[in-house]
Parts: C-alpha cells; structure tokens; sequence
C-alpha cells in the first residue's frame, strides 16, 4: 500500500497495522507509522486491541479429538500398511 | 517423525493424527458445504500422507506438506455454499470521519475487561465469529493466529500470495477486534 502524503492519517495508520505487526512495512513507511503512533492514542489503543485480539484467538481451545476416530484411523493405517 | 512414518512406526500416525486432525477438520469445513464431507476428506488426506510420505521431499515442514494435501483435495471435492456475511471492504470505514481521522475512536480496554477475554464465555464468542468470518479469511486467520503457522507456510498451504494473506489476515483480524469489543462492551 502507496502513501504518499507525508503524515499519516487515522485511517491510513490501521490500513498499515497488519502490514507493520508482519515487519514487512519498507523503513520509510515504518518510520512515518511509528511517528503517528506517538502522536496518536487511538491508533496505539488500536494497534494494542489487534495484539490482544492475537493473543485471544491463539488461546481459543483445540476441538476434543473422538476417541472412535483415531483408531478408525489407525485401523486404516494398519489396514493399508498389511495390502 | 518423517523417519519413524517410514519407518511405519503406528505410535507416530497416531501422534500425527492426535495433534492434526481437529484442526484439518476445521480447515476442511471453509471449503466444503458439510461436516460429514469434511470429514471424508480429511480421512482421504490421512489416506494420501500414509501412501505418500516416502515421496515427501521435506522442502517444507511435515504439516505444510499435509495441510497442502488436504487443501488440494478438499479444492477438488467442490466449493461450500453456505453463505457468509459481507464485510466491509476498508476495515473500520464506518469509524472515520471524511478526513480520515477517528470519528468514533476504541474505547480503552480495562485490566478488567483484558482479564475477561480469556473467560469461557468470551473464546466461545470468538470460536463462532473465526467460522463466520468469510472462508479465505477464516482460513488465514486460523492457519496464521490458532495454528501459528509463519506467513510463508500459510501461503504455500493456501496458495495465495504474500500480499492478498496479509489482506485477508487484516480483515479477518479487525472482525474478530470488533468482535470482542461488541461483546466486552455489550454492542
């Protein structure tokens, strides 16, 4: 994403938050984000909510594996491993 | 584990599959229309890594090698038809004002409300809104923030460039952001 103008609007600035939280922003454009942050408590707030959505959605708990369907599956994979 | 896998060590397949399966189900269900259909193809996957591993040439990891294959046959088995809801297209739009400046800004997240998001009640808010989110969004957004899987991985399991998953990964994102302050601060 181009952005020309020198400083960085609002909207701009979340446009960016993917980009900069994957460190794949070019020097200049992570410069001209970070300067808006400093200025900026709601894109930092909002920068801070993305981390904890992260952080939130890796914590989600693993569906329970049914017993009956492991070893189905390590019956076939007996089954194929005899052919 | 590749070795013990050609080496048909059972104790491995069954590791393998403890730790896979759920989530291949899962994955599974942003391409096709049912969970019994799911279901088949992750088992056809299974299938394809017992019969395929001596042919796994290790140029990625072992579980980028599987999710490829049931990605693969799960493209093949047809596309799902359930229907999703519309997002916008610029994330956040109806929060700026014309000139591009917060018109309705984040509220702060109190200690107190941080501590809520890892209550029961919130995770299982969210696990519904991740399989709402649109298919290629929930895909990256799974495979990228649940699995942890690197950027580079959940594109060569997907197929897709670097860009468009960091698209959908930002969509998806911000939904589940909103998510979550719909839920802590009661819509």
């Amino acid at each position: 994403m181009r952005i020309l103008n020198r400083d960085l609007v609002c909207r701009q600035a979340v446009a960016l938050v993917t980009d900069y939280l994957d460190d794949v922003l070019p020097r200049r454009q992570r410069r001209r984000f970070e300067a808006h942050l400093r200025n900026c408590p709601n894109c930092s707030r909002y920068l801070e909510q993305i981390r904890l959505t992260i952080d939130t959605v890796g914590h989600v708990e693993p569906d329970e594996l049914d017993p009956e369907i492991k070893d189905d599956l390590i019956d076939l994979y007996r089954r194929f491993h005899e052919d | 584990m590749v070795e013990r896998l050609r080496k048909k060590d059972e104790g491995a397949f069954a590791t393998l599959v403890e730790r896979h399966h759920m989530p291949m189900v899962r994955l599974a269900l942003t391409f096709v229309a049912s969970r019994s259909v799911a279901e088949e193809v992750v088992q056809d996957t299974w299938l394809g890594v017992i019969g395929g591993i001596d042919q796994f040439e290790e140029r990625s990891s072992l579980q980028t090698w599987i999710y490829r294959i049931l990605v693969n046959r799960a493209r093949k088995t047809g596309v799902r038809e359930r229907r999703t809801v519309a997002v916008d297209d610029i994330t956040e739009a109806d929060r700026f004002s014309p000139d591009g400046s917060w018109s309705r800004p984040p509220r702060e997240w109190t200690d107190d409300v941080v501590d809520r998001l890892f209550a029961t009640a919130v995770a299982k808010r969210l696990r519904t809104a991740i399989d709402e989110l649109p298919p290629t969004q929930c895909q990256v957004v799974t495979l990228r923030d649940v699995e942890r899987l690197s950027a580079r991985e959940v594109c060569e399991i997907l197929g897709i460039s670097e860009a468009n998953q960091r698209v959908l990964l930002h969509r998806g994102r911000s939904q589940l952001r909103r998510t979550i302050e719909f839920e802590i601060e009661g819509g």
